[in-house]
């Protein structure tokens, strides 16, 4: 029968896409290893020139370079896509500056929460947004784990703007600006795999310098910004209560369901519909 | 029959016939200034303006949505509650046209009219709260999907639904028409376009609470559990079915003129019987409320704020309600039904808001309440909504009885004896009508 064929074909067609629901990005595609940046918050001495040259780099307004940062934790926002924050800490110099943008998780709730694509996670690490893709629901700003996402609320074209890892800068070989601008050195660019490596070097050399532990390891998946630190990460404003579990993760069983339901249920709705129509022969006809 | 053979040659008469009856059709009926249609104008026409600043000057102007809270009224109201008011819809036709229940048969034609409309006008309402609503047609026509995202889901599954709601409606429109062909193919398309569209209220009923199921940590954990989907998909339930329960009661007073007698009589019988399986779903739902708690060990938050909010939504808007339609089932006193299901519709706007806005970054220091344009807004799609219901049921047989005509071709009967032969194929035709 032709409509049962057409449902079937409807229901096989949604039914495999989102059997596809999982995110790609899980590994590396073969070949390419996903950019990282390792923070090293022992080096940074809160010069703040990252923020400028952010800003200079993707054309926002030049950031107030006189602010006193003591007392004040900023978040990022729509014109300022890495900031600077101060924390006060049981180190020496009594202070930890520590920067904050975008992560590029390995596995991006934003991305995986996209119904279009817009927010993509690219094969060479940075997650980037796209605007001829977005329409723009914010389901990325609900889902992100950092609330990273920015959203134009005062612009009839409105965009979402972040932190996108310099990815222009990484496709003409060169490596993200703030990382190239940090006098003090406190960051450094490569391969996850070569800042893990890194990152894991400087604490076996420096055991009593750095807590154990490596921010953005593990944290949501794994993320592409990774950090060191002389203090407790909790310390210096860093969530550590967002666990393991990479945030796509939450709602793939639920994805996983669907084919399912969408293939049993209208067998199931069909069969009962039969088994009473079997009961109510002598039915009368229904006004 | 014959008569549509005989006028078949003059087509262009016809065509023109037709279009009369359009126009006469289009013109209001009953009076045209009364205090209801008054108060519509006005928050209509200024609803307008409201959209039009939106559009020019951006979401931020007419709403307190900030970068903490994206999603505000227009999401958690209009959208994520107002499909489950329309949960009826998926119910009712589960009942009548799958279990076959009789009972509710008068019933159903407003049910899914109600339904429809509900989906047509809240996401109409989506696409005023998305900041590029150009875009909108790119997960639909494929250049990007976004396979991954439980939003994904819900896009297809509301435009799919409103398609399948438009099939089961459609009789009614070719009845008003006096399409006898049409009608006929239209009715026969019904069995098919209620089994997909419960398939997909299943799942998109359910995928609204899965979209919250990534803002995990921002959600307080009295209300945030792996469960949300299979909550909202049962609470759907009895949302949909107290909404069926208020708005006929409603109806019945607007509508008094165009109810058939028969139906007026059914008119009690029906309500108690909805009635029983809100009270029935009510209580799994509370099961599941308990267990979600206890799993959650969720104990210690009882005793805070947040805590007395969950308790109120629980117990004052869920197990009392619940009671409530018991004892008016026991003394079929139907205002202590009616009573129930509008506290039960509050529980659900509660349940629905605390989810998506209240307990939504509860421990945060921005905090969002909505600002009054949005709430007018949101008044205006709901009043454009009863104008276009109020529209239809005045001119299509929704509560009144269908033309003689129509009623001719459902005898199930004297189809059936012919299909023993063509068994399986012939029946899926007929079944639907």
């Amino acid at each position: 029968m032709k409509r049962r064929s057409f449902l079937k074909t409807l229901g096989l067609a949604s039914g495999t896409l989102a059997a596809n629901g999982t995110l790609r990005a899980a590994e590396p595609v073969e070949g390419t290893e996903f950019k990282s940046v390792l923070v090293d918050t022992t080096l940074c001495a809160g010069c703040r020139g990252c923020e400028e040259i952010c800003a200079q780099e993707n054309n926002l307004p030049e950031p107030d370079l006189d602010l006193d940062l003591e007392g004040k934790i900023r978040t990022t926002s729509l014109e300022q896509w890495s900031v600077v924050n101060r924390y006060e800490a049981d180190v020496s110099g009594g202070e930890v500056f520590v920067k904050k943008q975008c992560m590029h998780c390995n596995q991006p709730a934003c991305a995986s929460a996209c119904l279009t694509k817009a927010m993509l996670k690219t094969k060479e690490g940075p997650v980037i947004w796209r605007g001829e893709k977005c329409m723009g629901c914010r389901f990325c700003m609900v889902s992100c784990p950092y609330d990273i996402p920015k959203f134009e609320f005062n612009s009839p074209n409105p965009r979402i703007l972040k932190c996108r890892m310099c990815f222009d800068r990484l496709q003409e070989g060169k490596i993200p600006a703030c990382v190239e601008n940090c006098p003090a050195e406190a960051m450094t660019f490569g391969t996850r795999r070569e800042m893990l490596d890194l990152a894991r070097t400087r604490i076996s050399e420096e055991p009593d310098k750095y807590v154990h532990h490596i921010y953005g390891e593990h944290e949501v998946g794994g993320t592409g910004w990774l950090y060191l630190s002389a203090v407790p990460f909790e310390q210096i404003g860093f969530r550590t209560d967002l666990g393991t579990t990479p945030y796509p993760q939450y709602t793939r069983e639920f994805l996983y369901a669907v084919p399912v339901i969408l293939t049993l249920f209208p067998a199931f709705l069909y069969a009962v519909s039969n088994a009473t129509k079997r009961n109510s022969d002598d039915m009368e006809s229904e006004d | 029959m014959e008569n549509a053979r005989t006028s078949k040659p003059d087509l262009g008469n016809e065509f023109k016939r037709f279009i009369k009856f359009f126009l006469g059709e289009l013109k209001p009926k009953g009076k045209v200034i009364t205090p209801f249609n008054g108060i519509a104008a006005v928050i209509i026409g200024v609803g307008i303006v409201l959209i039009a600043i939106r559009f020019i000057k951006g979401l931020g102007a007419v709403t307190n949505l900030s970068q903490d809270f994206p999603w505000g009224l227009w999401i958690g109201f209009d959208v994520i509650t107002g499909v489950a008011f329309a949960g009826g819809a998926y119910v009712l036709t589960f009942m009548v046209y799958i279990l076959r229940i009789k009972k509710y048969h008068p019933i159903i034609r407003v049910t899914v009219l109600n339904g429809f409309l509900a989906y047509v006008f809240y996401a109409g309402a989506l696409l005023l709260d998305l900041g590029r609503p150009w875009n909108v047609v790119n997960p639909i026509i494929g250049n990007s999907f976004g396979v991954s995202s439980v939003m994904f889901l819900v896009a297809w599954h509301f435009l799919l639904y409103m398609l399948a709601e438009f099939i089961e409606f459609s009789p009614a429109i070719a009845e008003w028409l006096g399409w006898k062909k049409i009608r006929k193919f239209l009715g026969a398309l019904t069995l098919g376009a209620v089994i997909f569209g419960i398939t997909l209220s299943t799942l998109h009923q359910s995928g609204l609470g899965a979209l919250f199921l990534m803002a995990k940590g921002k959600i307080h954990p009295l209300w945030y559990s792996e469960f949300i989907p299979i909550l909202f998909l049962v609470s759907s339930v009895f949302a949909g079915l107290s909404m069926v329960i208020l708005e006929g009661t409603l109806s019945h007073k607007v509508f008094r003129d165009r109810i058939t007698p028969k139906h007026h009589a059914a008119h009690d019988d029906i309500v108690m019987g909805l009635a029983k399986i809100c009270a029935g779903t009510m209580f799994v739902y509370l099961f599941m409320k308990v267990l979600v708690f206890i799993h959650g060990q969720n104990w210690p938050y009882l005793n805070t704020p947040m805590g007395y909010l969950y308790l109120l939504e629980v117990i004052g808007l869920v197990l009392i309600p619940c009671l409530l339609f018991i004892n008016g089932l026991k003394t079929r006193n139907l205002w202590i039904i009616r009573g129930a299901s509008v506290l039960t519709l509050i529980g659900i706007v509660f349940n629905r808001l605390n989810v998506s806005i209240i307990a939504f970054k509860w421990n945060s220091a921005a905090h969002y309440v909505p600002h009054w344009m949005e709430i007018w807004v949101t008044f205006t799609v709901i009043f454009a909504e009863i104008l276009v219901f109020r529209w239809i049921v005045n001119r299509m047989p929704i509560l009144s009885a269908p033309p003689e005509w129509a009623k001719e071709e459902t005898p199930a009967k004297e189809v059936q004896s012919k299909i023993k032969v063509i068994k399986e194929q012939e029946e899926w035709k007929v079944t639907a009508s």
